[in-house]
């Protein structure tokens, strides 16, 4: 029988910390970028013109269909080679997360947009709003009370996929937590302490989300 | 009435076509409405009506003929350019609208709803906003529910606030699409009660109805439209009571000798 002894672990607590402190910092940047992304790519998926709807067809898909583990290895290895630029591992996984996550984000964005009654802009239409400002006024303040939910959700997701980018160490919580688990040579609770923290953050915000699920339904 | 030089007539709508893919809603029409004249456009479902009056703030924008409100005059058809977003949004700031739904803004109270025009499209201070609101929710009677949202409302205020709302641009013009027909018998006085005080007070206005007995009483003229095309035009008594055509007549004998709308079918 395994003999756990997790006090071994409070000699790594700084490490640990600061990989955590790393990794929820991670998740607030790619969730700001990401959302951003989404939003633009939302917006020229609803726009009038055909080429800029493509553009953003193609990076939606693009982004969607490829695994983010290639996405983050990719960006780091294969982009510098043909951008000719140097990336850190640290932009180069914020840009592809950022990415990878406004992909998703903007098909939740454009959910919310459309399922805004058409009424809606005809409306600000006639008071003689241009098609920006009923969409910034009246569409946008009443689709995203629906999106956020769904957003919430995906940045959970987004939340654990920052534990991809110790491949390409980053000092993260997972890859920190490698670092404890070779020094310590204790790897059973090194990662069942890893995964308790992101299921101690996770699952207060799950449940954050359900209620508020919950009062959206009530309230429309 | 067919005087069409721009001292008297407000809206001057010639030659006007448009398809929806290959059906074929508005066919050559022609229609003048004079400065503080009132016009009921009726007709059955499908008659083009309502396509007609989204053709005058060009919500719907035509395939042909033009379109005159005031001293602005839009030409579609082959050859012209269709106008740009900020033209059409000018263009629509002096026209106000009144939806059958409403189309209030459910996010935003009673008097945010009234002050969003002056405030997003005229750029008007907060402050003098918020006073013409006030005043325009006054005047249809609602200012103490300046602060609800409308959710809180029954449909008939739901259509007043969107009758502030619209006049708080201080619209030349005033285009209702059948504003009535979404809200329950007797909540349409109220409503027609208010739309009745602004024709009175001198606003020019096309009215998309099934109130018969409103079009008489209110409209200066009624016209009759089906199939894409006006039947009849004149003097809203002499329309309604003394119909020139037969389609006038078939259409006219399906309401009350009142006016009232029968139980069912024809609003369907």
């Amino acid at each position: 029988m395994y003999q756990w002894d997790f006090g071994i672990l409070w000699g790594y607590r700084w490490l640990f910390l600061n990989g955590l402190g790393v990794t929820v910092g991670f998740t607030v940047v790619i969730v700001l970028l990401g959302l951003l992304f989404g939003l633009i790519a939302a917006l020229a998926m609803l726009s009038r013109f055909a080429w800029l709807r493509g553009i953003a067809l193609t990076f939606v898909e693009a982004f969607r269909c490829t695994p983010i583990l290639v996405q983050l290895i990719w960006f780091y290895y294969a982009l510098p080679i043909l951008a000719g630029v140097e990336m850190t591992p640290i932009t180069a996984s914020a840009l592809a997360l950022s990415l990878y996550g406004g992909s998703f984000y903007s098909e939740i964005i454009r959910g919310g947009i459309v399922s805004i009654d058409s009424g809606q802009s005809e409306a600000g239409a006639a008071l003689g709003m241009t098609p920006r400002q009923a969409m910034m006024r009246i569409v946008l303040p009443q689709a995203i009370k629906r999106m956020i939910p769904a957003l919430m959700n995906q940045s959970i997701i987004q939340f654990k996929n920052t534990s991809l980018v110790s491949v390409l160490a980053v000092p993260d919580l997972v890859y920190q937590s490698q670092v404890a688990a070779h020094d310590s040579y204790r790897p059973l609770e090194t990662y069942t302490a890893v995964a308790l923290a992101y299921a101690a953050i996770l699952i207060p915000l799950t449940i954050i989300v359900r209620r508020g699920e919950k009062r959206l339904a009530v309230s429309e | 009435m067919s005087d069409t030089s721009k001292d008297t007539c407000k809206i001057e709508i010639r030659s006007l076509r448009k398809s929806f893919g290959s059906n074929e809603v508005l066919k050559n029409i022609n229609l003048d409405v004079a400065k503080g004249g009132v016009v009921a456009l009726i007709g059955p479902s499908g008659s083009g009506k309502s396509t007609l009056l989204r053709c005058i703030n060009l919500l719907v924008v035509p395939d042909g003929g033009s379109v005159r409100v005031g001293e602005t005059r839009f030409a579609f058809g082959e050859g012209t350019k269709l106008p740009d977003v900020k033209t059409l949004a000018k263009f629509r700031a002096t026209t106000g609208m009144v939806f059958q739904h409403f189309n209030l803004f459910p996010h935003m109270t009673t008097l945010q709803n009234v002050m969003e025009g002056p405030v997003t499209v005229r750029r008007m201070p907060k402050a003098d906003a918020e006073k013409l609101a006030r005043a325009q929710l006054a005047k249809v009677g609602l200012l103490e529910k300046a602060y609800q949202y409308p959710a809180t409302l029954s449909g008939g205020q739901k259509q007043r606030v969107a009758i502030a709302r619209a006049l708080a641009m201080e619209p030349d013009v005033m285009l209702f699409d059948e504003a009535t027909s979404a809200l329950d018998p007797e909540l349409v006085g109220e409503v027609l009660g208010v739309m009745q005080q602004l024709a009175s007070e001198g606003m020019t206005m096309v009215i998309v109805t099934h109130e018969i007995a409103f079009a008489r009483e209110v409209a200066g003229r009624v016209v009759f439209m089906r199939d894409g095309v006006v039947v009849e035009d004149g003097p809203a008594r002499q329309v309604i009571d003394a119909p020139r055509e037969a389609a006038t007549r078939a259409f006219l004998s399906h309401f009350h000798r009142t006016g009232a709308l029968p139980p069912a079918n024809v609003t369907s």
